[in-house]
């Protein structure tokens, strides 16, 4: 090699250096924001922090592996029933009873996988669906757990929180408005560590490996991809992460039912359009698509059954028309990539 | 007089454009022989005239009228009939059904009915209740044929019917090219084997690399002749 | 004795579940279109029948004959308008479009009716019963049950013996194919979409009779009918019948042992099926 082309090949973007800069801002904006934000911003916050990490997850079955789940309320469920199992049974705080819940979505994701991946297309999405039923159902049964009518966390369980007391020192705050910074924090660090985590295994040899089994299945086994391994992968860690998110939800709610906790609309339905409509497939699309979502509810929350109609047909729309979403079109527009995941190669004389 | 032809047919497969100002004519009651290489544009042509592909330009006239803005089930009510290559019976029908389905937009009363067809077949008669798939290539290639009469058609259109069979196959459902003729069908087969081609066609056109390069009666095209326009001329 | 009888009801019940199937099975099997908003348009038929029967003062199977050719032309111009973009390889927009259409038809018949509870009134018939063999069963369920069977058999006599029926198959084979044989697929599909909502005009008669509804209780029942559709296989009619049963004696079977059971047996039922004949019971030979 007399005169080797020196090359890097590199996922970096000019775009994506400047909104690293703008994120590193906004996070720490996010961090210090229970400082000068009151209790509803903050709460209001923790509903779209919530939802955006359900959304990474569905966007990273449906958008990236192609598993298309109508069932990932189970998860939230089972996450949200574990966490309060913990604290009702084995006396847990309920902050450290919520990985319990990420715990308990994983054990049920792997039965629910081993059923579900002998599905091929819409069978799967029908087959998650009936899982998470038999789920909820069951979960009605359990009596000691409130039955079909559920039940609340003790109140000396949540009065008696982990990190509610310093929280409450340093804003001056009572405890139920600390509660809420505490919930707030953690929706925030979940958020947070789940779009790095997606990002970071999107930029991943194992990333690659899924973006090939995506487009093209057979291809992809016939350089030694292994799709289901994949795909077991992406769908445990995916129903753990929805685990965490649902114990840390009803954490908050601090009340649980079948019913609510197993809503196939609210943990599922929501959670597509808010994907569909930012953009599926990719990370900043969840990312808009809670915002717009949240905009939307604001907007239309005095008109009952309106609100969700037009979201309906808004979801219809997008997916007809432009079935990359809000994101897909900014994207064509600008060229933007705030997310980069293609490799570019970079010579240099 | 002229039944069917093309002028300045200009037509992409995928992205690559495969045909390049094509004029072709086929007159009523003519055979014709349509011959090149692989990726000669043979097929595009057929299926641009059949309406499966859009004509990026150029005029396709049949009758008298410009056909070229109609889709498939258009061409095919106005009595253009395709024999698609690689057969494409559909395995969810019997074969009965296969050729009952040739009629669907298409209801001409003419030479061709299920007894016509079974007459012209006879193996298929045997088996006419068995799936279309479970025959051999050269009776599945029969179905095909015998369900593209069915609408009693004024053009047949032929495309590589003699793909992967074997040569006595093949000389059995070119024996049926004539008696297809008689039923008073313009017909045009295109072929990548000459042999049978040039021996049913009262014309042939030879194309390559999506233009026609060479057009007579097999009579006063010689072998020779045909290999250059074929393969391009030695240099 | 109670085992009979509990089983007789199981099977009547299946009958309610293949008819709520039918015309699922029957889209499903010619487009492989997934119809998420399929009991949201049950739930919506038996609005219409009712209304019919509120603002006429007709029967409600004269309301029936009513109401179904309008649930065809709102089938037909569902798939020419919405559906038929869809479909493709991909099964996201399919699956996406119509669990919007759903919430839809929820939201819409909830902001038409409210959430009120209603009910289809057929007046004596509905408490009639009759002595089959040593068990006695409802009138009523017994015409759903009828109802189904006839159903199965005519969708049958019409996918296998009529040209429109060579058509679906022709079609679901190879559209480009069927194309050169003058069939439009958009056409085709739009008559499919359309005699599925007659069927759903049928099966919503007997939801409404048979129970209380309200805009909601839509995707229970496209559950039920997924399930049916499943078990039975891709395709096959009288399999999606065979999987209506299955579902309701699991119901009946599970409910007669604890009330709070019966609609987890019939869940149940179908992951077992499932996982066995991963396939359906009656697959096609090919896909």
């Amino acid at each position: 090699m007399a005169n080797p082309v020196s090359y890097r090949v590199e996922t970096r973007t000019r775009a994506s250096g400047r909104a690293a800069i703008a994120a590193a801002a906004l996070v720490v904006l996010a961090i210090g924001l229970p400082a000068f934000a009151g209790r509803s911003l903050l709460q209001d916050m923790f509903v779209i922090l919530s939802m955006l990490t359900l959304a990474q997850c569905w966007n990273l079955l449906a958008g990236y592996a192609g598993l298309v789940s109508v069932g990932q309320q189970a998860f939230v469920g089972i996450g949200a029933y574990a966490m309060f199992a913990g604290v009702i049974f084995w006396g847990w705080d309920p902050v450290p009873a919520i990985l319990l819940g990420g715990v308990a979505a994983a054990v049920l994701a792997i039965p629910t996988a081993f059923f579900a991946f002998r599905l091929a297309g819409a069978y799967f999405a029908i087959g998650t669906w009936v899982i998470a039923e038999v789920v909820r159902l069951s979960v009605a049964q359990w009596k000691s757990l409130g039955g079909g009518t559920g039940t609340s966390l003790p109140r000396e369980a949540t009065s008696d929180m982990m990190f509610v007391e310093p929280i409450a020192s340093l804003f001056g705050l009572r405890d139920a408005a600390a509660r809420d910074v505490l919930a707030y924090w953690l929706a925030l660090a979940l958020a947070l560590g789940t779009i790095a985590g997606v990002y970071a295994l999107l930029r991943s040899r194992q990333g690659l490996a899924l973006a090939a089994v995506r487009d093209n299945r057979v291809a992809a086994r016939a350089v030694g991809v292994d799709a289901q391994r994949m795909n077991w992968v992406v769908f445990v860690a995916a129903a753990a992460i929805t685990g965490i998110c649902g114990g840390l939800i009803y954490m908050q709610t601090a009340r649980i039912s079948p019913d609510a906790a197993f809503a196939v609309l609210d943990w599922t339905g929501y959670v597509i359009f808010i994907v569909v409509i930012g953009g599926i497939g990719t990370i900043e699309g969840p990312i808009l698509g809670v915002i717009v979502f949240f905009a939307l509810q604001r907007l239309l929350a005095d008109y009952g059954s309106w609100y969700l109609l037009i979201l309906g047909v808004i979801g219809i729309a997008v997916m007809l028309f432009a079935p990359r979403g809000l994101w897909g079109l900014i994207h064509d527009r600008t060229g933007i990539d705030l997310f980069p995941i293609r490799r570019r190669l970079i010579i240099k004389k | 007089m002229t039944l069917l032809s093309t002028h300045g047919l200009t037509a992409f497969y995928g992205d690559f454009q495969a045909l390049f100002g094509v004029d072709l004519t086929l007159g009523a009651g003519e055979t014709l022989a349509i011959i090149g290489a692989n990726g000669a544009g043979k097929s595009t042509l057929l299926r641009s005239v059949c309406g499966l592909i859009p004509a990026a330009s150029g005029m396709i006239r049949f009758d008298g009228a410009d056909v070229g803005a109609l889709s498939a089930p258009e061409i095919m009510a106005l009595g253009i009939a395709m024999v698609p290559e690689g057969r494409r019976l559909f395995p969810s029908l019997s074969v009965e059904e296969n050729l009952l389905i040739g009629t669907y937009g298409r209801k001409t009363q003419g030479t061709w009915s299920l007894s016509t067809v079974y007459d012209l077949f006879p193996v298929l008669r045997e088996r006419r209740h068995n799936p279309g798939t479970a025959l051999s290539g050269g009776q599945q290639q029969m179905v095909a044929i015998g369900r593209a009469l069915m609408s009693n058609p004024r053009v047949l259109l032929c495309d590589e019917i003699s793909l992967g069979l074997a040569p006595v196959v093949i000389k059995d459902i070119y024996a049926a090219l004539p008696r297809i003729k008689e039923g008073g069908t313009s017909v045009i087969v295109v072929e990548q084997d000459i042999g049978q081609a040039l021996r049913v066609a009262d014309r042939v056109v030879c194309m390559m690399e999506g233009r026609i390069t060479l057009e007579g009666t097999p009579a006063r095209l010689t072998r020779a002749v045909i290999h250059d326009a074929y393969f391009g001329a030695r240099v | 004795m109670i085992w009979v009888d509990t089983i007789v009801q199981g099977v009547l019940l299946g009958g309610l579940y293949a008819l709520f199937a039918a015309g699922l099975s029957l889209v499903f099997g010619i487009m492989r279109l997934v119809n998420l908003a399929h009991g949201d348009l049950i739930v919506l038929a038996a609005y219409l029948i009712l209304f019919v029967v509120t603002v006429l003062g007709v029967h409600p199977l004269v309301a029936v004959l009513l109401a179904a050719p309008m649930m065809f032309a709102i089938g037909w111009g569902l798939q020419r308008l919405i559906l038929t973009r869809t479909l493709g390889d991909d099964i996201l927009p399919p699956l996406l479009v119509t669990f919007g259409l759903s919430i839809v038809i929820q939201n819409a018949l909830l902001e038409g009716f409210t959430a009120d509870s209603q009910r289809i009134p057929m007046g004596a018939i509905e408490t009639a019963s009759v002595a089959l063999g040593p068990v006695s069963v409802g009138l009523i369920p017994l015409l759903t049950f009828a109802s189904a069977v006839l159903v199965i058999f005519a969708l049958n006599q019409l996918f296998y013996r009529t040209s429109l029926g060579r058509a679906f198959r022709a079609v679901s084979d190879d559209p480009t194919t069927a194309q050169l044989m003058g069939i439009r697929p958009a056409s085709v599909f739009a008559t499919a979409t359309g005699i599925a909502m007659v069927v759903v005009t049928i099966a919503a008669l007997y939801l409404g009779v048979r129970s209380n509804f309200d805009p909601t209780i839509g995707p229970a029942r496209l559950i039920y009918a997924f399930e049916a559709v499943i078990i039975g296989g891709l395709g096959s009619l009288w399999g999606t019948l065979a999987g209506g049963i299955i579902i309701g004696v699991a119901q009946t079977l599970g409910g007669s042992i604890n009330p709070e059971w019966q609609i987890l047996s019939g869940h149940i039922a179908f992951l077992v099926v499932l996982l066995i004949w991963p396939r359906g019971l009656f697959p096609r030979a090919f896909d």
